[in-house]
């Protein structure tokens, strides 16, 4: 009995302590907020006050972008296939980006090797398709999308176009790409994309030279920071 | 002296511990929210704020001069500032430039702008054309040694339709006028380029030769930390025939610096 009493007694100023600790806390953190109106109301009168500059410096600035995407690139000759890949961005004003990405692909057989049964035009590791490209885009149509009744995103569609370099078959290629592409901002830092992009290189393995258009289609996530 | 038994003594440890961990939870969650966003006034009759961060988006709240907000974050142009009610919201760049510190100073937004091309020590870009009439790819960086003298480092990748080639070089970039918008420069320079014939050609096989070049061009001041820059240069190639290759070498592109 006595010993309960004193266990009792002795969480109670223990409590005590802790409110009083929490409370003291609180306390100060109001009393530096009124201090601070204080200091600006009474600014005219007493010009001798400390001052407080703001560093802009350190507002943080997010106009990076990372982002990872997967689609469907179709190689022309050589069939559709998964392509993955990713991108690094800046956006210079709120109408022009900078981006460049980097992807690859394993394409399939063309027809020609199906067909005619003969010896694959190509080997395997010659068949995996790498490109890599920076492109400037604007946000041509910025806007807002509403999902029911209480939500609103911020959205771009934009137009893009670039140039990079092809890797197929052991051999580099000058691409130019152009495209479009819609942007949804799930929040200020994560964004979601659709990319509709047209690949436009010189190939010439099936004899004669021509320009393969190899058209892609892509959705990703993007973090800014 | 009181003896407790075994299960009391746990159960006054238990509450022990309970007690110390809500405690520390209360503490945390009282500093939770202490993030320390810089304020500025309102000196203008009153701010704009935008519901997104681009000039097309409706205004939804305005504040009046003489009020602070919060400065969250940026991004491009745009403010995210939270104003003394809880309202958040975008403001441009030419509004916050005019709000006051606390101290009274008129808010200097820090932004890379022309003045700081002339004071750029380095610089990367990327600039593409054509090398002999083939189509080129460089990715270059550049360190500024002095205001007019810097030297470069740069990566090519030419991709012609027998042969594709690497280059990578080393030159010395002089620009007599580097504190002009539309700055004219020097180039000179060594490097080794790597050719290696197509894989539809039978028989070919990779060559490395040393060249030298020199060339010209210009930089143009753009936005922010952007110039465009386009430039001339022409190679000497020495390869182990009698006759030295010469190439001829046209690129434009768009570069930032900091």
């Amino acid at each position: 009995m006595e010993g309960r009493l004193r266990i009792l007694f002795l969480t109670i100023i223990l409590q005590g302590m802790c409110m009083l600790l929490i409370s003291g806390m609180a306390w100060s953190a109001d009393a530096v907020v009124s201090r601070d109106d204080n200091a600006a109301q009474q600014q005219v009168i007493q010009p001798q006050i400390e001052r407080r500059t703001i560093d802009i410096d350190t507002i943080d600035t997010e106009d990076f972008e990372v982002a990872i995407f997967a689609g469907l690139l179709s190689v022309e000759d050589f069939g559709t296939n998964m392509v993955v890949g990713a991108r690094v961005a800046y956006h210079v004003t709120e109408d022009v980006f900078f981006e460049a990405a980097y992807a690859k692909t394993d394409t399939s057989e063309t027809s020609y090797e199906r067909l005619s049964g003969g010896a694959p035009l190509l080997t395997d590791s010659e068949r995996e398709l790498t490109y890599y490209n920076a492109s400037i885009g604007y946000n041509l149509l910025l806007g807002e999308a509403f999902m029911g009744k209480g939500w609103a995103f911020n959205t771009a569609l934009y137009v893009i176009g670039g140039v990079g370099i092809t890797s197929f078959a052991d051999d580099d290629r000058f691409t130019v790409n152009f495209g479009a592409g819609y942007r949804f901002l799930a929040t200020d830092w994560l964004a979601i994309h659709l990319d509709v992009r047209d690949h436009i290189f010189d190939i010439d393995l099936l004899g004669n030279e021509k320009t393969a258009h190899n058209l892609e289609l892509t959705g990703g996530f993007s973090v800014f920071f | 002296m009181v003896v407790f038994p075994v299960r009391q003594r746990m159960g006054c440890e238990v509450m022990r511990v309970g007690l110390f961990v809500i405690l520390l939870l209360m503490v945390t969650w009282v500093n939770a929210d202490e993030d320390v966003y810089p304020e500025v006034k309102v000196a203008d009759p009153y701010i704009e704020l935008h519901t997104g961060p681009g000039a097309g988006y409706p205004i939804f709240n305005v504040v009046d001069r003489g009020d602070f907000v919060e400065v969250i974050k940026r991004k491009t142009d745009w403010f995210k500032v939270r104003t003394a009610k809880g309202k958040t919201g975008w403001v441009s760049r030419t509004q916050m430039e005019k709000t006051l510190t606390p101290s009274g100073e008129v808010t200097e937004v820090a932004d890379a702008g022309f003045g700081d091309f002339s004071k750029r020590r380095w610089e990367m870009g990327l600039v593409g054309g054509t090398f002999n009439s083939a189509p080129v790819l460089t990715v270059y960086g550049a360190y500024a040694m002095s205001a007019n003298l810097s030297a470069e480092i740069s990566v090519s990748q030419v991709t012609g339709d027998f042969s594709s080639s690497d280059l990578v070089n080393f030159n010395l970039l002089s620009q007599p006028f580097s504190k002009w918008r539309y700055s004219p420069f020097f180039t000179l320079g060594v490097g080794q380029i790597t050719t290696s014939p197509s894989v539809t050609l039978i028989q070919a096989q990779d060559s490395q030769d040393l060249i030298a070049h020199m060339g010209t061009g210009i930089k143009i001041y753009l936005t922010r930390r952007f110039i465009f820059r386009a430039e001339y240069k022409n190679y000497v190639g020495f390869t182990s025939d009698d006759d030295n290759k010469e190439f001829e070498e046209w690129k434009a592109g768009f570069a930032f610096f900091f």
